[in-house]
């Protein structure tokens, strides 16, 4: 019977030159229910799917708040996630000790990507079996970043990771024109019709498994300059999913006047 | 009040009581205290509109001995930001090889060095603090010019106990007793600073710096100055003190041989 | 020496070199702190609690700036300060001070970050007593006052010194001027010395009670307070920065001192 020879650990290579423990780790970010995260020229936003083990518990969460610029968006173990996410809180808040500025975005992904990496190159580690979206604002604008369990970072103008994840992308794709040019709560509807893509036919979108995190630079006039990331979970997601509704009638009403025509 | 670098960082005379300078003998076992050695005086700044102008003679003391007269007391960092250094020169020299190897990093990222002035300040009064609590101080009083993260011009100051402030004219050393009072007499207010002129800022410190070269034992009439504006930074490194007059010190009376 | 060498005194004329070599050896060379001058001043009422503090920063006899903020947001946006809800403010080694302000606002941050719901006032106190005492023979050399609401929305103020004791009170002046402000509070805010006019005879009289005060009474203390300490003490002056927090958040107020 074949037996792969080839997944005890993370640091060796198959001889067709693959990782096992890598790819496995990778399978559980896609078992993690869905995230998604978008950029515009303004802003940065995530959007979760939360997910309760069963019906008497509590609901996973899905994005945290690393600092008052930046939030990550997780799919895949949250216990690693936390890691990860204690690691980056350390790190900006001594970049705030020590400089005086909020830890730039694309340094921190790379910080957590070389650690990842390290996990596959040292004997008696194992990956990180967490994907995360990374959402945030530095000097440059705002940014969206995407990292994976085996060290793989890239910045993202849209992206979507963990279960049937593959029907946001989708979405995401087709409409990625339009995104640019959207203002700030028109990127949180587009967000959330591509979270509501990867619903399975009985569900939907609801206050308690529907988690939003926004981030971004500050509208003309305001105190700041950044827009503080704001966490929008429960009561407060009312107007978001509200939105979201009257995009949707207004999508059908214009097709249905294109059939008319 | 003793200006002198040796003298910073000591207990106050009237309040502690005189200094026991046998504590800071050469010989016996090597204490982790030190003193500094090759020194350069006076740093002085003022902002005006747009921008800030900072200078410093280009002389390095060995006590009263003028041991070197072509240092350079200004460092530039990245494209807006000047850091002047008085006291310590072994000590600026360690303290320029960080900000070297933060420029080279901060080079790597996708968006090239975006510390700054403020962000700089920050980080030095926190190497100077720690190094303090470690009761190994590096022996220094900088200026830091340039601009915040709003592009507001920025001037602040820190020094060997990593103390900090900030204000719209500083001068350290001996330029504190001195030049302080020439540039809050000349820029008196906060309009007065929003209104100064490139050319204002730069005559004053050069007004000081005539001065301090009058005034200041361990000065040079040979200095740097540089202007940070949002065109980039300007900075002259062999200017020459003009139009000395020394007639006053015929009026002087009181020192040395001449009594009266 | 010799008294602590237990030698007998030496014929031998003292030469200052020959002195300098029997010197004990002791770390004393670098003084690690310095008194940055300026007060501070807290009030709680019941449903408030003010900070303030003047911003004059001293050096000896010279004035480093004369704006440099005593009274800090803590837990807040560092942009901004949104979001915060204690007050912190520093008066002695303004380093020490700055350094204590931001160890705090991590703690305050990373306490939110861990637990999901902002830190309490008492908790908050009872963690910066810690945080001070860890230094007990390195102390951070300030005197700290802490301000807020409490559980029930009335006013709290903590009161420090530089090594961790701590206790709440109504209100507490701090820092250089402390002598000369605390006299007055003491009449003004717990009527010490008060009576009530015609309710007994000689010692029998009734000491009028403390209560708390409206919010416009307090500030006019906090101000009277500073413009008296101002004329009596050469390190105040310049600002005056007062910080109050109510249920609806923090508010800031700045008024001018004389600059003399």
């Amino acid at each position: 019977m074949f037996r792969n020879n080839y997944d005890n650990d993370a640091v060796t290579f198959s001889p067709q030159g693959r990782i096992f423990q890598v790819e496995y780790a990778q399978e559980a970010v896609k078992q993690g229910s869905v995230v998604v995260g978008l950029v515009n020229k303004t802003h940065a936003v995530l959007v979760g799917l939360k997910r309760n083990a069963e019906e008497l518990s509590s609901y996973q969460k899905k994005i945290i708040e690393v600092d008052s610029h930046m939030g990550i968006a997780i799919a895949g173990l949250a216990s690693d996630a936390r890691v990860l996410s204690n690691f980056m809180k350390q790190q900006s808040l001594s970049s705030r000790m020590t400089y005086g500025r909020p830890l730039p975005v694309d340094r921190i992904v790379s910080q957590i990507g070389d650690r990842a990496q390290t996990n596959t190159q040292h004997y008696g580690k194992r990956p990180y079996g967490v994907g995360l979206l990374v959402a945030g604002v530095d000097e440059a604008g705002p940014h969206l970043f995407e990292f994976q369990p085996s060290g793989m970072t890239h910045e993202m103008l849209a992206c979507a990771i963990g279960a049937r994840s593959q029907m946001a992308r989708t979405y995401l794709e087709r409409n990625l024109d339009k995104l640019q040019d959207t203002t700030r709560d028109e990127l949180i509807t587009h967000g959330l019709q591509a979270l509501k893509e990867t619903l399975s036919q009985d569900k939907e979108l609801t206050v308690d498994n529907t988690s939003v995190g926004v981030v971004g630079l500050a509208a003309e006039g305001a105190k700041g300059r950044i827009e503080s990331f704001k966490l929008y979970e429960g009561q407060l997601l009312v107007p978001l999913l509200e939105a979201l509704e009257r995009s949707e009638e207004g999508e059908t009403k214009e097709e249905s006047m294109e059939v008319d025509s | 009040m003793n200006h002198f670098p040796e003298a910073w960082g000591r207990p106050r005379d009237d309040i502690y009581g005189p200094y026991n300078p046998s504590y800071l003998q050469t010989t016996g076992p090597k204490t982790h205290t030190q003193s500094p050695a090759v020194t350069g005086t006076s740093v002085v700044a003022v902002k005006f509109n747009g921008g800030v102008a900072i200078a410093a003679d280009n002389l390095a003391s060995y006590g009263s001995l003028a041991r070197f007269t072509d240092v350079k007391r200004l460092r530039k960092f990245g494209e807006s930001a000047v850091i002047g250094f008085s006291g310590d020169v072994s000590d600026m020299q360690h303290i320029d090889r960080l900000l070297e190897s933060i420029d080279i990093r901060e080079n790597y990222s996708t968006h090239g060095n975006t510390m700054n002035a403020k962000n700089l300040h920050t980080y030095l009064s926190k190497v100077l603090y720690k190094r303090r609590s470690e009761f190994n101080p590096l022996w220094n009083h900088i200026l830091v010019a340039g601009f915040d993260e709003n592009k507001k011009p920025f001037l602040s100051s820190a020094d060997l106990l990593g103390t900090t402030f900030s204000a719209p004219h500083l001068a350290t050393g001996f330029g504190a007793h001195l030049a302080v009072p020439i540039l809050r007499r000349l820029f008196p207010d906060e309009e007065s600073i929003e209104t100064a002129s490139k050319e204002q800022a730069v005559a004053a410190l050069r007004e000081c710096l005539k001065v301090l070269w009058y005034r200041d034992a361990r000065s040079l009439d040979k200095y740097s100055i540089a202007v940070i504006s949002e065109a980039g930074i300007e900075i002259e490194e062999d200017q020459q003190i003009e139009a000395q007059s020394w007639a006053f010190a015929e009026a002087i009376k009181g020192y040395g041989a001449q009594v009266n | 020496m010799t008294i602590l060498t237990g030698q007998p005194p030496s014929e031998a004329i003292g030469y200052s070199f020959a002195k300098a070599t029997s010197a004990p050896v002791r770390e004393h060379s670098f003084y690690p702190y310095t008194d940055n001058g300026g007060s501070t001043l807290g009030i709680s009422g019941s449903d408030f609690a003010i900070l303030a503090g003047d911003t004059r920063s001293v050096a000896g006899y010279n004035i480093n700036s004369r704006y440099v903020p005593k009274v800090f947001k803590i837990g807040g946006d560092d942009e901004t300060g949104e979001g915060a809800h204690i007050l912190l403010s520093v008066v002695g080694f303004a380093a020490d001070g700055q350094a204590l302000k931001e160890r705090l606002d991590a703690v305050v941050k990373m306490y939110k970050y861990q637990h999901g719901k902002s830190m309490s006032v008492r908790a908050c106190a009872q963690r910066l007593s810690t945080i001070l005492y860890q230094k007990r023979f390195f102390p951070y050399y300030v005197h700290a006052i802490l301000a807020g609401l409490d559980e029930d929305g009335k006013g709290a103020l903590y009161t420090y010194d530089p090594v961790g004791s701590y206790e709440r009170e109504q209100c507490r002046a701090a820092g250089s001027a402390a002598s000369l402000m605390m006299p007055f509070l003491d009449n003004q805010v717990n009527f010490k010395n008060q009576y009530i006019p015609g309710s007994g005879e000689g010692h029998a009289l009734e000491p009028k009670k403390a209560e708390p005060l409206p919010r416009k009474t307090v500030e006019q203390l906090v101000r009277d307070a500073f413009t008296s300490a101002v004329e009596r003490h050469i390190e105040v002056g310049d600002g005056l920065q007062m910080m109050v927090v109510t249920k609806s958040g923090i508010e800031e107020v700045y008024y001018g001192l004389k600059q003399d």
